[in-house]
């Protein structure tokens, strides 16, 4: 009997926080929806989701490509086909490696920020201030991150599968001796729009997704230093598989 | 002004408060005094709206402050200061942003308007040569003057101090209580304040107010209340250890 009443607290404690976490983003798409909107704000946040996530993304995409190349170029030469060298790098980055690599870039370096920024600022009464001088600290804190979120997101992605592509070419034209214009122009062949709008619609739902959770994690933080730094911890790590666990039903929806 | 009717709070099965009950009169100021950690931060957060109350009322100028939600909770808002026992400055901001955010947010005045009003207002809380500092570069004293620049900046009709002197040494704490006393005859305001200054508050608060078990004691004068025969109100003024208050 104990031990089913503890699973019952158990179900209703998660359920209760999964509603809560569905009313958070309620809310924050309302108060998105509706004016007025602190621009200034939006631009601040675009400025650092975006922009300041722009190396780090460089890194990795360059990187990721060039495995990608080269894992590619010799499993392709068992088949004799490396001649699909392009169109397998920028199909694997353009749907799934650009989006999904971006989100978890961004969640470790923006991400885990927001979380601590805005736990500081509910341990240190700031959001109860901004409260009391008549403002409200969805519209202020949370709506200019979430925009942020849906517009740079899709961006750094595009940046990344771009500089995906241009590693995969530096290892395997230029490393490896494929051909120029069989790696760009089987890439043409093979890669649709819609394999790019796929890729596209992820990054908007990821944006969407990293700043959710991590912005929740940090609104309902514990209390003081340990309290952030746990906030931060799941909010790192409940958006990563959040991530890979929507990407699985985005592809099998889109693709 | 401020009416708080049988105000209840629990929090996880603890009752913080019990039917509190008490007024403030327009432009009076109320010591809220009485042990600490024992819901009189609790009870200002509900004056705030910040904290919904269990059961009761908290009005303001008949205004019931627990049922209004949205934007008219936001303009009820916009009556108030509060000054909080942190400062709760914004960290990344300068002093001087830091006063300016509730002009540049909630009104239209232009930019030297505003820096005029913000560079007044920090020259009467002594804290001119300051306003390009961040809080972190404040002392804790500095800290309460830039925060109660912000609050009084957009001349509230209702100030509310929580502990504005906790962790000041007893000059600076003094020269906090000053201020809020010219303050409050320079604008006027009506307000409550909780502290633990006894007897320093009494001589230029109207009334003073003990919460004792989550409710409310007495309400009387200073001067009265300085000179109850009650025994918690004695032995808490008198800050004795022997005497009906148990501490644990």
């Amino acid at each position: 009997m104990k031990l089913v009443r503890k699973v019952g607290a158990f179900v209703l404690f998660g359920v209760g926080r999964i509603g809560r976490m569905g009313f958070f983003l309620i809310k924050a798409f309302f108060y998105a929806s509706t004016p007025p909107l602190k621009l200034s704000r939006v631009l601040k946040e675009i400025r650092f989701i975006g922009f300041q996530s722009t190396l780090v993304i460089l890194l990795t995409g360059a990187f990721s490509g060039m495995v990608l190349g080269l894992q590619g170029y010799y499993t392709l030469t068992r088949f004799g086909s490396e001649a699909l060298l392009g169109p397998m790098v920028a199909l694997s980055l353009i749907r799934e490696l650009g989006p999904v690599f971006s989100a978890l870039m961004v969640t470790g370096r923006a991400g885990s920020a927001m979380t601590a920024e805005i736990g500081i600022m509910r341990n240190t009464e700031q959001i109860d201030a901004l409260e009391l001088m008549g403002l409200n600290p969805f519209r202020y804190l949370i709506v200019p991150k979430l925009l942020a979120g849906i517009m740079a997101l899709p961006l750094l992605s595009a940046i990344f599968n771009v500089i995906g592509i241009f590693g995969g070419y530096l290892v395997g034209v230029k490393l490896l001796g494929l051909s120029e214009g069989t790696y760009f122009s089987e890439m043409g062949n093979y890669v649709d729009m819609e394999d790019i709008l796929g890729g596209v619609y992820k990054s908007l739902s990821f944006g969407v997704l990293v700043v959710w959770v991590c912005c929740y994690k940090g609104y309902y933080t514990g209390f003081g230093a340990e309290g952030v730094s746990k906030a931060t911890t799941q909010a790192v790590v409940l958006s990563s598989v959040l991530i890979l666990v929507w990407d699985y039903f985005m592809t099998s929806l889109l693709f | 002004m401020i009416q708080i009717i049988d105000l209840h709070k629990s929090f996880d099965g603890l009752e913080v408060l019990r039917g509190v009950t008490f007024q403030v009169a327009k432009g009076e100021i109320l010591a809220l005094i009485g042990r600490s950690g024992y819901g009189k931060s609790v009870l200002l957060k509900h004056v705030a709206g910040l904290i919904r109350p269990d059961r009761g009322r908290v009005l303001i100028d008949g205004e019931d402050l627990g049922r209004v939600r949205g934007r008219e909770l936001e303009r009820m808002r916009g009556r108030l200061g509060f000054l909080f026992q942190g400062g709760a400055l914004f960290d990344s901001e300068t002093v001087f942003e830091n006063v300016a955010f509730p002009l540049r947010e909630r009104t239209r005045l232009g930019e030297p308007e505003i820096r005029k009003k913000v560079m007044d207002l920090l020259e009467q809380v002594d804290l001119i040569g300051a306003e390009n500092k961040y809080p972190a570069q404040l002392s804790g004293g500095m800290v309460k003057r830039a925060a109660f620049a912000r609050a009084l900046v957009t001349n509230p009709e209702i100030m509310l101090f929580d502990e504005p002197t906790t962790g000041l040494d007893p000059i600076i704490a003094c020269a906090i209580l000053n201020l809020i006393e010219s303050l409050h005859s320079h604008f006027g305001f009506t307000g409550i304040l909780v502290t633990h200054e006894i007897p320093s508050v009494f001589r230029f608060v109207q009334k003073v107010a003990m919460l004792h078990e989550g409710k409310i004691l007495m309400v009387q004068t200073p001067e009265e209340m300085q000179s109850s025969m009650h025994p918690i109100i004695q032995q808490f003024i008198a800050g004795c250890v022997e005497g009906p208050i148990r501490y644990h």
